[in-house]
């Protein structure tokens, strides 16, 4: 496929699409199809052969609209409709043509001036809901691949790693590393061989933004692991995918053989000298795959632990080349930089943090789903205003970052959400979890969970980490079954201090936060805990009998 | 190569680019301590013992892994390191079965040369008391699991200098465990050439002589040296 042939392409598809009376689009992204959306759009299917509606009406897929609470969802495109707890049953009046059977859905109708929807600023999540995520056609029309098309035609790497440093865009992971920075590292370095790697080893409990990505728009990111492969001077890259995304592995093995059929991948793509081949690899369960020098580790086909850094990756990375990995949501934002350039993006999100931020929704909150907000919204606009708020009682705290981030109280609702104001209130802006607590939840008890979570996955190779966060974990247990005391409150913030200044990895220096985070704002929680044996939560009482199994 | 010079603990000293700040320190006297280093074989970083501070350098910096640098100031026994590595002991100790008074290591053993001179005497941490195997399969060697501190010092010197990649590790956490091959018992080990290096390495009495009874095991640790040099001079070849 040359340039000519993919606008030609976007034209042939769009034009397609227009003739059509009706599109009907179904969510298809992993939380819809747990309820039952693969059968609605077999019913929807079936309605539209049963009412003779086929060249007229067509169904398809998309990737996740958000409003996941509501799920399953149906988007009728023509009226652009959103309906929500969509059940079989709907599909005749789906497909009718007749406004008058469409009535019946009015009660299912989802309101999409509501601030959930409104209130959002979609770049990486731009095409869910537009786009068939099986269907490299409906991507193309949607001016896919032009953003690789542009690079490979107008601008020469050097250009296209200083749109990238340009636009402010920083890594999506969580640690927010300067993107434009990282590639120019690798761009910089003088070897033969290079490599590009995603980073889809999304762990963290309650997120699943990347996943949704994937599910939702694979192209997008295989685009952006092109043009970083362009940038970088690289040919090869590797999507290193955990095994539990079984629904996104299989996105992407379609979307990379349809890509590469067309030579929108592989060797002489649009029909130029550059060529980039994409490689799945599946991890195998381990969380700490996600740190880049054990996913290295992991795709070399050894044991998945970390190494000591420095040399970082660019320098020295998968098998000892320069590589450059980056987060599945910074690919996604590659095409759109490149596309409408770096001032476009830079103009979006604060002054240090550029962009928008995809954030996993979960907890105690109304609208529980998927939202991409501009850096800078504060906390009080997303849980309140897209969140819906707290569906009974009061806010307590929302965590962010997952095992590596803090628990954030209500007096930080008003501060911006971004890299930097993050850090300051003792929590990180992480990938993207945003877990939401009311006043049941004991907080002395999340730090419990994170601490479990991280004691599982620490790899075991460096001291700190893999004893110490099962002491730490045994004090926080005994804390909720009224066994501690001063000394073990004592022991537990020495913990912290060690594993954060010793550990050998991300995973180990910052498994302290939660606790770190909860003692300093919920210090009165610990002291009922350990002083009174009471929760305020009322909460611990429930689970001691879990705890001491 | 370049002669650096660089201030350790108060004092000027000088190593060769490409050193680390653990070699260089250790020429000089300045003993910091350590568990999974051992001369001879690879560094993996693992025991953080080694943790030093460089003036500049906002995190603490492991000196096994950190080579040296034209200016370098660095701190290698202030109270936070110290305080550090006192607990990483701890962790140790609390973590499987250490009870020097029953093993064959007793009076020879890393471990506990090092809670003796940084004046452990009892454990702030509770015991968790694994239970862990105790593989005597092997005709000449022992493996006590209750005695492992994972430095995996004995699967660097396998793989690395007797090339037969015999050991491994296995699980992960606290759960981690040495393996001999796929998991199988060592005497059943296909790839172990039983030379003994792994056991003399071991830092503790987790790798022993069988036949020895406690505080027996004496472990001889020099011989690595001897080999690593004999090899690099080609003292062998001709």
């Amino acid at each position: 496929m040359t340039v000519e042939d993919l606008l030609e392409k976007q034209t042939e598809e769009t034009e397609r699409q227009a003739a059509l009376e009706n599109r009907i689009l179904c969510c298809t992204a992993a939380g819809c199809v747990s309820c039952g959306a693969d059968g609605i759009r077999g019913a929807i299917a079936g309605e539209i052969k049963a009412q003779g509606r086929e060249g007229k009406v067509e169904v398809c897929g998309t990737g996740c609209m958000g409003l996941c609470s509501q799920g399953p969802l149906v988007l009728s495109a023509a009226d652009r409709k959103l309906y929500g707890n969509v059940t079989a049953a709907d599909a005749a009046a789906l497909v009718s043509p007749n406004p008058i059977d469409r009535q019946a859905l009015a009660p299912r109708e989802i309101d999409l001036g509501a601030p959930f929807f409104i209130k959002q600023t979609k770049i990486v999540l731009a095409n869910s809901g537009r786009v068939d995520p099986e269907r490299l056609d409906d991507y193309i029309a949607a001016g896919g691949y032009q953003a690789l098309a542009k690079a490979l035609n107008e601008m020469t790497p050097k250009e296209t790693v200083e749109a990238v440093r340009k636009s402010g865009l920083r890594g999506r992971g969580g640690a927010g590393y300067p993107t434009g920075l990282k590639w120019e590292l690798v761009a910089k370095q003088a070897a033969p061989v290079k490599y590009v790697v995603c980073n889809a080893d999304e762990g963290d409990p309650g997120a699943f933004m990347d996943r949704s990505v994937l599910e939702g728009d694979p192209h997008r990111v295989l685009e952006g692991m092109a043009i970083a492969g362009y940038a970088v001077g690289a040919q090869q890259g590797y999507i290193y995918v955990r095994g539990e995304y079984g629904l996104a592995i299989q996105r992407l093995q379609t979307a990379i053989k349809q890509a590469e059929r067309e030579h929108l991948l592989g060797s002489r793509i649009l029909e130029q000298g550059f060529q980039f081949r994409i490689d799945l690899r599946i991890g195998a369960g381990a969380f700490v795959c996600g740190e880049e020098t054990a996913l290295i580790a992991s795709i070399e086909g050894k044991r998945g632990q970390p190494r000591q850094r420095p040399p970082y990756p660019p320098e020295s990375g998968l098998w000892g080349a320069p590589t450059l990995i980056n987060n599945v949501e910074t690919f996604a934002n590659i095409p759109a930089i490149v596309e409408k350039g770096a001032e476009w993006f830079s103009a979006i999100g604060t002054a240090n943090s550029k962009g928008t931020k995809v954030f996993a929704l979960a907890g105690k909150i109304v609208n529980t789903g998927l939202i991409e907000v501009p850096m800078g919204a504060t906390l009080r606009e997303i849980l309140f205003e897209i969140g819906g708020g707290i569906p009974s009682g009061k806010f307590k705290a929302a965590q962010t970052g997952g095992p590596s981030g803090g628990c954030i109280p209500e007096q930080f609702l008003d501060v911006p959400v971004d890299y930097e104001s993050l850090a300051r209130i003792g929590s990180i802006m992480g990938s993207g979890g945003l877990i939401v607590m009311d006043e049941t939840s004991c907080m002395v008890d999340v730090a419990r969970f994170f601490m479990e979570f991280c004691m599982e996955e620490s790899c075991g190779k460096c001291i700190p980490c893999r004893t110490g966060t099962v002491q730490m974990y045994d004090i926080l247990r005994r804390m909720t079954t009224g066994e501690a005391d001063e000394d073990d409150l004592a022991m537990l913030k020495g913990l912290s201090e060690l594993l954060r200044e010793t550990s050998l990895c991300g995973l180990g220096q910052t498994a302290p936060n939660p606790v770190v985070s909860t003692l300093k704002y919920f210090a009165g929680e610990y002291e009922a805990h350990i002083r009174d044996h009471r929760c305020p939560a009322g909460h611990c009482g429930l689970e001691a009998k879990e705890a001491t199994r | 190569m370049s002669v650096k010079t660089l201030e350790i603990d108060g004092k000027m000293v000088t190593g060769m680019a490409g050193e680390t700040i653990f070699s260089v320190a250790w020429e000089h006297g300045i003993h910091i301590p350590r568990l999974c280093h051992i001369g001879g074989i690879s560094d993996v970083g693992a025991c953080r013992l080694c943790m030093v501070e460089v003036e500049g350098q906002r995190k603490l910096q492991a000196a096994c892994l950190t080579q040296i640098e034209e200016g370098m100031v660095v701190r290698t026994d202030t109270p936070r390191l110290k305080a550090h590595r006192k607990l990483i002991v701890e962790l140790l100790m609390a973590e499987r079965n250490h009870i020097c008074a029953v093993c064959v290591a007793n009076g020879a053993c890393e471990l506990q040369e090092l809670a003796r001179s940084m004046g452990i005497d009892h454990v702030r941490l509770r015991y968790r008391f694994p239970v862990f195997p105790v593989d005597t399969s092997n005709e000449r060697f022992g493996m006590d699991h209750n005695r492992c501190v994972l430095c995996t010092r004995c699967v660097r010197v396998c793989d690395e200098v007797e090339g037969a990649h015999t050991w491994d590790v296995f699980g992960r956490g606290a759960g981690s465990r040495i393996i001999s091959d796929l998991g199988e018992p060592w005497g059943a080990s296909e790839s172990c050439t039983g030379c003994g290096k792994c056991v003399q390495v071991c830092p503790t009495g987790a790798l022993f002589d069988k036949g020895k009874t406690v505080a027996e095991m004496r472990k001889d640790r020099g011989f690595l040296k001897y080999i690593v040099t004999a090899r690099e001079k080609k003292q062998w070849i001709g």
